[in-house]
């Protein structure tokens, strides 16, 4: 039975697209049809983490307007042939989306793929509503700061007031994933540290993803970071998570980069 | 010229509510009030203290008769309270106010001052307070004839528990209100969320948001296991996060209202 995904979060530029884009690929490696829909209408950046931006003809505001068929709109990844994705539209915004359109093709792809992720927007207006609506499983993305943490609990609020699930009485499954985590800071005391999280948020935890400079650099080359650096530790931590997502119990740990003796002795940063 | 703006708020304003008997005469009013006699007779401290509502919609007495019916009930020591049902030009201002907007309910009035208690009485409090003179009168006759000379007797009313149980964490943006009685959250208050009580709140867990108790129970009492609240407020008093005391900070406690001041105390 196909399941209905949300990445989500409240605040913004903590990590939703990146996760979405690096689960994705992670589950599509292990053999899953996934397939990625980025609601982020008019600001859409889904694409461009894929590297599929110019590939883009028709996107979802067209599939939900009948513009063109679901088909027309799915762009296969070159790199992992079962991951797909249904881009959003940029010259549009949010307005256009309809309730029963969303419905309609959601269901078509919970026909066709195994996964479908749904990467929401930022913000708990409609765009973030939509994308949340038909989730069966959210994944909340939070940095750990206290911003973010406040905005990750309002948008958990609405996971469980909002949805299709919630109306009917049953319950989204929650999982928290922490990402851009610098262990040295939390030590500090400057970042909040994970069980200071875990316990204002009181949401299982999915992952933890360490702050690396590897994120920025798959961005820009296009590729999910599971895909382009598969050993750097963020990469494994996204691996670990889509190995809990698919029901492994495994111990949650913050992967390091490794460094070999060289990088030790003479790579010090002096911060 | 500058005026100095005082920092005290020195008057506040609140809702309350109130139940009250209802007393609906009917015509011919002679018959009406040899009845309530019967009645008085039977039950003689019945009236004692127990704010009356005077319903006038089916007597239509005019001015007055207004003013002739509130001489006689006034000879029978019936205190009231308000009029409703008339004319607002067949009351003057040294008259009882009109009320409007009542709503029927079906809870005997309340504590009432000096009232001793007595057991016989709690089956008449589920009867609608409309017309005493008639239908409650075989249950109140139950009510021991020695109350003739004792100090008057009144059954307070069977408290209904109205309490509200959380047992999830109350999220950002998310707001509980509950004016019937207390609150019991098992789990956090996040920052960004209010609970709102008509009686106490108890959090077990951390209070993060703002709890508002006491709307109708200035006694109520606000409990939680770790306090980093924004804002706590019993009764339309309220105390922001900068007036608590430091040493209380991330400690459980409770707070209660001691006259006009809110008093917190580590539990």
């Amino acid at each position: 039975m196909a399941k209905v995904l949300v990445v989500t979060s409240g605040k913004g530029g903590v990590g939703k697209t990146t996760s979405t884009a690096a689960l994705g690929a992670a589950l599509a490696t292990a053999g899953k049809n996934v397939v990625l829909i980025d609601f982020d209408v008019g600001l859409r950046n889904l694409d461009l983490v894929m590297g599929a931006e110019r590939r883009v003809v028709y996107d979802l505001i067209n599939v939900v307007q009948g513009d063109a068929k679901l088909a027309q709109a799915l762009i296969r990844d070159k790199r992992v042939p079962t991951l797909s994705l249904l881009p959003a539209s940029q010259t549009r915004d949010k307005d256009a989306l309809s309730d029963d359109g969303v419905a309609s093709i959601i269901a078509e792809l919970k026909e066709k793929f195994d996964w479908v992720i749904c990467d929401s927007p930022a913000g708990i207006e409609r765009g973030a509503t939509l994308a949340m609506r038909h989730a069966d499983i959210a994944i909340v993305v939070t940095n750990p700061e206290v911003s973010s943490v406040r905005d990750s609990d309002r948008i958990i609020g609405l996971l469980d007031s909002k949805t299709v699930r919630a109306e009917k009485g049953e319950r989204v499954e929650k999982h928290l994933l922490l990402t851009r985590f610098d262990a040295v800071r939390a030590g500090r005391g400057e970042m909040l540290n994970v069980g200071d999280v875990l316990e204002i948020l009181s949401i299982p935890l999915l992952g933890i993803i360490p702050e690396s400079s590897e994120v920025l650099r798959a961005s820009n080359l296009g590729s999910p970071i599971t895909l382009n650096n598969p050993a750097s530790a963020p990469a494994r931590a996204y691996f670990d998570a889509a190995k809990r997502l698919n029901g492994e119990a495994l111990d949650v740990t913050i992967p390091s980069d490794r460094k070999g003796l060289f990088g030790k002795l003479f790579g010090r940063r002096a911060a | 010229m500058t005026t100095v703006a005082s920092p005290r708020h020195s008057i506040r304003f609140h809702g309350r509510s109130y139940h009250a008997m209802v007393l609906a005469p009917e015509p011919p009013l002679a018959n009406w009030l040899d009845e309530l006699d019967a009645w008085l007779a039977r039950s003689p401290g019945f009236f004692f203290g127990r704010p009356v509502v005077l319903d006038l919609a089916v007597l239509q007495p005019g001015k007055q008769g207004v003013a002739d019916l509130l001489q006689n009930l006034a000879e029978r020591n019936i205190k009231v309270m308000g009029i409703e049902g008339a004319e607002p030009s067949w009351l003057d201002f040294a008259m009882p106010p009109l009320l409007l907007s009542g709503r029927q309910a079906s809870v005997m009035p309340d504590e009432l001052p000096s009232a001793t208690t007595e057991a016989c009485t709690p089956a008449s409090s589920s009867n609608p307070p409309s017309d005493p003179a008639s239908h409650s009168a075989p249950e109140a006759a139950a009510a021991p004839s020695s109350a003739a000379d004792s100090a008057p007797v009144v059954a307070p009313p069977p408290q209904h528990p109205n309490s509200l149980l959380l047992d999830n964490p109350v999220r950002s943006g998310q707001c509980i209100v509950h004016p019937e009685g207390d609150v019991i959250v098992v789990g956090s208050v996040a920052s960004g969320a209010e609970v709102i009580a008509g009686g106490s709140i108890h959090i077990y867990g951390t209070l993060r948001g703002r709890a508002i108790a006491g709307s109708r129970d200035a006694r109520a009492r606000i409990f939680c296991r770790k306090l980093e609240a924004e804002l706590l407020s019993i009764d339309g008093l309220y105390m922001v996060a900068e007036d608590m005391p430091a040493h209380l900070r991330g400690q459980p406690i409770q707070v209660w209202l001691e006259g006009d001041s809110m008093v917190m105390a580590q539990d």
